[in-house]
């Protein structure tokens, strides 16, 4: 057989030196929980191995070079006009490399999905609680990740040093200057002088290529270390605990999906690539410090930032021969300042205000957590507001409203709009929650009436499924604090005392906000008054279909608890 | 229903030997050979917390493999259903056909279409993207049926172990460590580890010393531009000079920049200006942005002609468009509005000063010129702006 010889001769060659059969076969037989959103993070995966590929392509024939040239090529009607050999090369691969222009366009898709990616697989494992200890290095990692993400980004389309990005980083240089007393010095150090200066795109050129790319290679490297070492988490279901991980093993279900999803992945940028055409920098032109087009943007993952720009009032404050720029660097680092970092720390704030310091590996429903839920729709809602209004002309013109009142419209919403996010979306989760109760005690309506022979009319219900049963009382009781100062008792438990220990009461009381839980013992009892007793005696599909609990049939073998 | 694989059902003889060469056991006379002597039985998984309802699923490795048996299979050999997967069979070998004829298409494509035009550009993405996409798409919606239909469903239990070690794992790692410190003598000489840290301060900071040389202090040089009395302003894209009477339908506004300087990207960058063409009355002089010694000074335009800065005091864009009717310059990149008649101040948006203002005036030709530097810096604020 060939899989004997292949293991006979290679595997023997290699296990001579390696020693790999005993670890490799545990390896190939991890187990890999299953559910779509864990797919997300394969999607960065792969676009990184994509915009690893597709920039190397790139590498061969772009010149990191701000010297000017006059350009005669293929793209006619930009003959004669002066250009930095950056723009020229990136010309010459779009319009005279064979492949050249789709190479380019999938790069810079990838690159959006990438960081669409990012974006979704964190806001994922945070309203599933996945960050909850052990795992919050690998939180920690995600967001340095993000972050190196946004500038790798940047970078990228600076580089070939056409209009639109060389306004991209005209602002840049002047987000840099506006900073208190480094600002001139940071931004003449990166520039290598004044604005353009010829430095600045080789100098991108290195930090995207190599440095960047380098340190997120390393950081992934180690996140998935993390995630093999610690296990992947798991969605609450039948048979599957805190202590254990249920699913497909790697080899060969999970090696099999996931090349199969690489395929998808790779096919959904070449897909774009064909036939939606992105950054086409021979419309914009090259670079001039006089013209600007309107309706500029960004790249989507930089609309916030704009946005945030755009939405500051004109503050300035300008004691002692000093300027306080407050109109430039407080929207530039305060909004995602306060994003990324209250990211990292919030899984430290949630453990200090629960007190809950054990592991966790099977996920939260979203509804399960309704203040996490609801603080993470207003960060949402918050984000989402300065990501639209970076788009605000663009808002304005498509639907004929004043370009002025979409900036009130989002300065106002940037304060109003997460709060109502938080209440409603805390209203609904706790809603679901009393739905989930609702499944569990009562089971699932069945729609057909029936009389009693009192001539009382009751709905029939049917307990739900195990599976669905097991998803539905995944929930968990918080473990309550240590007392406090507003306890009944003598001394208050260290770490309660004071004014911090009576926040840190209040707080608790609002994170772990929830439904009672039903009063079921185990699962399977309490289920439909008595219902769930039919189901684990395994026979009684019709005793299941009988009644809410108030037929004299229903109760003759119910022992679970009555209310 | 269950998910419980029955263990040691039906295995095929190539299983067996593969097993058996897994675990040294077997003929595979390499793997025995480099394993010499037996090792000794691995350590029992841990099992924590209270049995889980999965108990009866297998755990893997199997417990009492002390690496001398081979496992029991765990996988079954087949899918369930034969007819099923005969006809899944054919789809997924039908995609991984046609991906192939797909990528043969992306080769034949590079071979004959080519590029140089923008016609052919665009004929040559389309083929080649086209025939990469299916490529793609073929290859993973093969490996997919093939997962879905092909492969039989099956669910394995893998127990964790908490991620704390052990109380003597934590005994025995602190021993070691202080072992270690305690012979290094690391610990006992405060000279040689004071010394050593002390030695490392210079060359901890030596990279910020490395960096100086990237780029020139900033000293005064954003307080100016190449402004200067007599320098003609040439049209931004011809380069040539303009007199008052070529300029002048009201509501008109020009790019242009100074005499000797459209081609430098790095004095543009600050000295790009826009000059504005009013009806007469227009133009609020009383609103001059910086009146000097307290005077108005009115004798900054030309036969109603204004010119400003055109970077914007934001962050520094070209304040490219301008509304005719209502006289409002616009930043397309954050909007800041600036009122063209009554010293570019801003009426909306993040800019915090006006566009400052350039003087000018006409020279014996008739031309307009500059008849002096801008009286403040131009652009985006910065630390040391006054």
């Amino acid at each position: 057989m060939s899989i004997d010889r292949a293991l006979g001769g290679t595997g023997t060659w290699l296990d001579d030196r390696l020693h790999g059969a005993r670890g490799v076969r545990v390896l190939l037989r991890k187990i890999f929980p299953d559910h779509w959103s864990f797919l997300l993070g394969e999607i960065i995966l792969y676009s990184f191995v994509i915009l690893l590929l597709t920039g190397t392509f790139l590498t061969l024939w772009f010149q990191p070079s701000m010297t000017d040239v006059i350009y005669h090529g293929s793209y006619t009607p930009l003959n004669g006009v002066r250009m930095s050999e950056a723009y020229a090369s990136t010309l010459h691969i779009s319009f005279d490399v064979r492949g050249g222009l789709l190479i380019r366009q999938i790069h810079h898709w990838a690159a959006d999905l990438f960081m669409a990616g990012i974006m979704a697989h964190m806001i994922r494992v945070f309203f599933t609680g996945a960050y909850r200890k052990p795992r919050e290095i690998n939180w920690l990692i995600g967001i340095i990740l993000f972050t190196l993400g946004l500038l790798e980004g940047l970078f990228g389309y600076s580089l070939p040093d056409d209009l639109l990005s060389g306004a991209g980083l005209r602002i840049l240089e002047g987000v840099i200057q506006s900073l208190p007393i480094v600002g001139t010095y940071l931004a003449f150090f990166l520039f290598g002088g004044p604005f353009p200066g010829n430095q600045i795109i080789p100098r991108l050129y290195i930090l995207h290529v190599l440095l960047i790319p380098g340190v997120i290679l390393a950081l992934i490297t180690v996140h998935l270390f993390l995630m093999f070492h610690q296990k992947h988490t798991q969605m609450p279901g039948k048979g599957r605990t805190n202590e254990n991980v249920v699913g497909a093993p790697m080899y060969p279900y999970f090696m099999a999906k996931t090349g199969a999803f690489f395929f998808f992945v790779f096919a959904a940028c070449a897909l774009a690539a064909t036939f939606a055409q992105i950054n086409p920098i021979w419309l914009y032109g090259p670079f001039n410090p006089v013209a600007m087009s309107a309706g500029s943007q960004p790249d989507f993952y930089m609309g916030a930032l704009e946005g945030a720009l755009r939405i500051m009032p004109a503050w300035q404050w300008a004691p002692w021969g000093h300027t306080f720029a407050f109109n430039v660097f407080i929207p530039a680092l305060v909004p995602l300042g306060l994003i990324f970092g209250g990211a990292a720390a919030w899984p430290f704030i949630e453990q200090w205000i629960t007190g809950d310091r054990r592991e966790h590996h099977i996920n939260d429903r979203p509804r399960n957590a309704p203040t996490r839920t609801a603080i993470g729709i207003g960060v949402i809602t918050f984000y989402g507001i300065l990501w639209a209004e970076g788009a605000n002309d663009i808002i304005a013109d498509h639907f004929d409203i004043p370009l002025y009142w979409t900036t009130w419209a989002a300065r106002v919403g940037i304060f109003v709009g997460p709060v109502i996010a938080y209440i409603i979306t805390k209203r609904i989760c706790l809603g679901l929650q009393r739905k989930d109760n609702h499944l569990v005690e009562h089971g699932v309506e069945t729609g057909n009436i029936r009389q009693l022979p009192g001539g009382e009319f009751v709905e029939e219900t049917r307990p739900v499924s195990d599976e669905r049963l097991a998803v539905l009382t995944s929930r968990v009781e918080h473990p309550p604090l240590p007392p406090g100062e507003t306890a009944e008792t003598d001394v208050p438990a260290p770490g309660m005392r004071g004014g911090l220990g009576r926040v840190r009461e209040r707080l608790y009381k609002v994170v772990t906000e929830s439904t009672p839980i039903p009063s079921s013992h185990g699962n399977g009892h309490g289920n439909g008054h008595g219902n769930g007793h039919a189901v684990e005696a395994g026979d009684g599909h019709e005793h299941a279909a009988l009644g809410s609990g108030t037929g004299p049939d229903s109760g003759a073998d119910d022992e679970g608890p009555q209310h | 229903m269950s998910d419980t694989n029955s263990p040691g059902s039906d295995q095929g003889p190539g299983d067996t030997a593969w097993q058996e060469y897994l675990t040294g056991g077997g003929q595979a006379g390499g793997a025995t050979a480099a394993s010499g002597e037996p090792e000794g039985p691995a350590a029992p998984r841990r099992v924590i917390g209270t049995p889980s309802p999965a108990a009866s699923h297998r755990m893997l490795p199997p417990q009492d493999d002390g690496g001398t048996q081979p496992p029991p299979r765990e996988l079954p050999a087949g899918p369930e259903d034969p007819a099923r997967a005969k006809k899944a069979e054919l789809v997924v070998a039908a995609c991984f056909i046609l991906a192939g004829l797909a990528g043969l298409g992306f080769l034949v494509a590079y071979g004959i279409i080519g590029v140089g035009s923008i016609v052919a550009v665009q004929h040559s993405n389309l083929a080649l993207g086209g025939t990469l996409s299916i490529a793609m798409l073929l290859l993973g919606a093969g490996a997919t049926i093939w997962v879905r239909h092909l492969m039989p469903d099956v669910e394995l239990t893998e127990m964790r172990h908490p991620m704390h070690s052990t109380e003597q794992e934590k005994a025995a790692f602190k021993e070691t460590f202080e072992e270690g410190a305690e012979t290094s003598q690391f610990v006992s000489r405060p000279i040689v580890r004071r010394s050593l840290i002390a030695a490392t301060i210079p060359l901890a900071v030596a990279p910020i010393f490395l960096l100086r040389d990237m780029g020139p202090l900033p000293g005064t040089s954003l307080d100016t531009t190449v402004w200067r009395k007599g320098l003609r302003l040439l049209v931004y894209g011809t380069g040539d000079p303009i007199t008052p009477a070529e300029f002048s339908s009201p509501g008109s506004i020009i790019s242009v920049g100074p005499e000797g300087y459209l081609d430098d990207d790095d004095a543009m960058a600050k000295a790009a200006v826009i000059i504005i063409k009013f009806r007469p009355g227009e133009v609020d002089y009383t609103s001059q942005p910086h009146p000097v010694g307290g005077k108005v000074v009115a004798n900054w335009s030309v036969d109603n002609i204004v010119a400003y800065s055109k970077i914007c005091t934001h962050v520094g864009c070209p304040a490219a468009l301008y509304e005719q009717t209502t006289h409002h310059i616009l930043c397309p990149c954050h909007q800041s509005t600036f009122v063209a008649t009554q010293g570019a101040q801003v009426i909306f948006g993040p800019a915090t000063r006006p566009l400052p203002q350039l003087p000018i005036g006409v020279d014996s030709s008739g031309y307009l010129i500059a008849t002096g530097p801008f009286h403040e810096p131009v652009g985006p604020s910065f630390w040391e702006r006054s």
